[in-house]
């Protein structure tokens, strides 16, 4: 029989903690749906999406009812757009369309792959679509792009970060009067995971398969509560075991769910993604984490150490709980959907430097960061490239989502709801990077012996 | 196939009759039912056989709530407890 106490545990952390499985992504491979022709391209791209996904949002609602447990997201990532774009050439923007009335008409909230992996050069169709983008952005409603500029094994393409930087400013320019939220549909990464499942990164990597389903579960509020029931005298062995332990149950509940879906959809199990996810709900924060292991405010030194804590302990109890992980896999710290981040943000403890260091030992990067919106285009570039930096010499996937609030200055608040949260205007260091950003060229890949 | 349903509130006349009375006109089979009250707060764990029942999970749910009311009723499949505090 069940223990009591076991079944209590799961019920509690979904009803108060906000455990939920934050989204299910099918992700689906367009190579066959290349042709000579754009509009036959784009016929081909819609009728495939939609006998893939046409039931994925009902299976989802009915692993809900059955177990109880609440699936925020369901959602789909494509290959990338620009590959297809290569084979038909045309406007990208016609892909744009057909893959937001998909979206709309399976019922998904949001769809990834409007990317292009530029990290070694440009191949065709790559540049028309990092063109495109912003208008993209601006005129759909679902569509999330995503680039690749870097990698560890063949360095940094710097005419992709001196475009992508003009390109996060003018998707923000473009959608000003909705928050500029074309920016928040934007990724620039480097060491792209090939199966992530969170937005707005998701694409689906030429190395997957044809269809695959793919899992990302959340659960930072579990973890807090998990400290804070034990309190403040536990060492940080102890406290390292407690989130190892908490990880686990997260991540089965998700492989769970996989399988689950996988089997419901006829599409096979790709992998969990073991991030923790915050929303801006109260009590579902990292920063909280961070603050419960000790520090007064998320940002103060000491912050990138227990952030490293963390992010380690969550793989090491997620990784034997799933038979394949993969995705992001660590904790996000995006500012905008985090209330504890938001705070810290406010009170002037966190800055945008401070964000760069703790993104060297965690998922993911500057994620969700409000900058003011006379930020020059060739600052955003240099911070593109001062992330990719990090990703390349870590061997880890950095990503920048920035957001120029156009009209807005240092102290104002951007309110996108829902999700994606509130966030404050953060200064940043305006001396101008442009030489550098001008010069163009590719940062070489880094030596991968001589580690210190 | 099994599922469990948990019942938390405050302690009155009757919630194990209304319980279990959904569960026979559902026609699930109840296995085991381990129940508390602390301090005028019930708290039970009732395990059902859902192999023969009419009607769905969530329709149980629902019919429960009716039923019973002021409480906190959930009815969940029993593999996810199996699969998280099970290795």
């Amino acid at each position: 029989m069940l223990n009591m106490s076991d079944i209590m545990e799961t019920i509690t952390m979904i009803q108060d903690e906000n455990l939920d499985i934050r989204t299910i992504t099918m992700g689906i491979s367009l190579l066959d749906c290349c042709d000579g022709d754009i509009s036959r391209s784009c016929e081909k791209v819609y009728a495939k999406i939609y006998s893939r996904a046409k039931d994925l949002v009902k299976a989802g609602e009915g692993i809900e009812r059955k177990y109880g447990i609440p699936i925020i997201n369901k959602r789909i990532s494509v290959t990338p757009i620009a590959m297809l774009a290569g084979a038909s050439g045309g406007d990208p923007m016609m892909y744009a369309r057909a893959l937001e009335r998909v979206a709309s008409d399976v019922g998904v909230n949001f769809i990834g792959g409007f990317s292009a992996l530029v990290h070694k050069g440009f191949s065709p169709g790559d540049r028309e679509l990092l063109g495109s983008i912003p208008e993209a952005l601006a005129e759909t409603e679902r569509v999330c792009a995503s680039v690749n500029v870097g990698t560890t094994k063949s360095g940094i393409n710097m005419d992709a970060v001196a475009i992508m930087g003009r390109a996060v400013k003018e998707a923000a320019r473009l959608t000003a009067s909705r928050q500029c939220i074309g920016a928040a549909k934007l990724v620039v990464f480097c060491n792209a995971p090939e199966d992530n499942p969170f937005m707005a990164g998701a694409f689906h990597g030429p190395g997957e398969p044809d269809c695959v389903i793919n899992v990302g579960v959340s659960g930072p509020g579990v973890v807090r509560a998990a400290l804070g029931k034990a309190g403040k005298d536990k060492d940080l062995t102890e406290v390292a075991e407690i989130i190892k332990k908490t990880a686990f149950k997260i991540t089965r509940m998700g492989q769970m769910v996989g399988s689950e879906a996988s089997a419901m959809l006829g599409a096979p199990f790709g992998i969990v993604d073991i991030s923790l996810a915050p929303t801006p709900a109260i009590g579902d924060s990292v920063a909280h984490i961070l603050e419960e292991i000790g520090l007064e405010r998320c940002g103060g030194h000491g912050t990138t150490a227990a952030l490293a804590l963390l992010n380690d302990a969550v793989k090491k109890g997620g990784v034997m709980a799933s038979s394949s992980v993969g995705g992001l896999s660590g904790a996000f710290i995006p500012v905008s959907e985090d209330a504890g981040m938001i705070a810290a943000a406010q009170s002037g403890a966190l800055c945008v430097e401070k964000l760069e260091a703790m993104t060297a030992v965690c998922s993911v990067g500057l994620d969700m960061v409000v900058v003011p919106g006379d930020t020059h285009e060739d600052v955003i570039a240099a911070i593109i490239a001062d992330e990719a930096a990090i990703g390349m010499i870590n061997g880890k996937t950095t990503a920048v989502r920035l957001i120029p609030a156009i009209g807005k200055k240092v102290g104002d608040m951007l309110e996108f709801g829902g999700l994606l949260g509130s966030g404050p205007v953060m200064g940043l260091n305006t001396s101008s990077p442009s030489v550098m950003v001008g010069r163009g060229g590719r940062i070489p890949a880094p030596i991968q012996s001589l580690k210190n | 196939m099994r599922a469990v349903i948990t019942v938390i509130g405050k302690d009155m006349v009757g919630i194990l009759a209304k319980v279990s009375g959904t569960c026979a006109e559902a026609n699930a089979n109840v296995i085991e039912v381990t129940q508390s009250v602390l301090q005028e707060f019930f708290a039970m764990v009732m395990l059902i056989d859902m192999e023969k029942m009419t009607c769905g999970l969530s329709e149980l749910q629902e019919r429960l709530t009716e039923n019973v009311g002021e409480m906190r009723i959930h009815v969940m499949h029993e593999n996810i407890f199996n699969s998280m505090h099970r290795i």
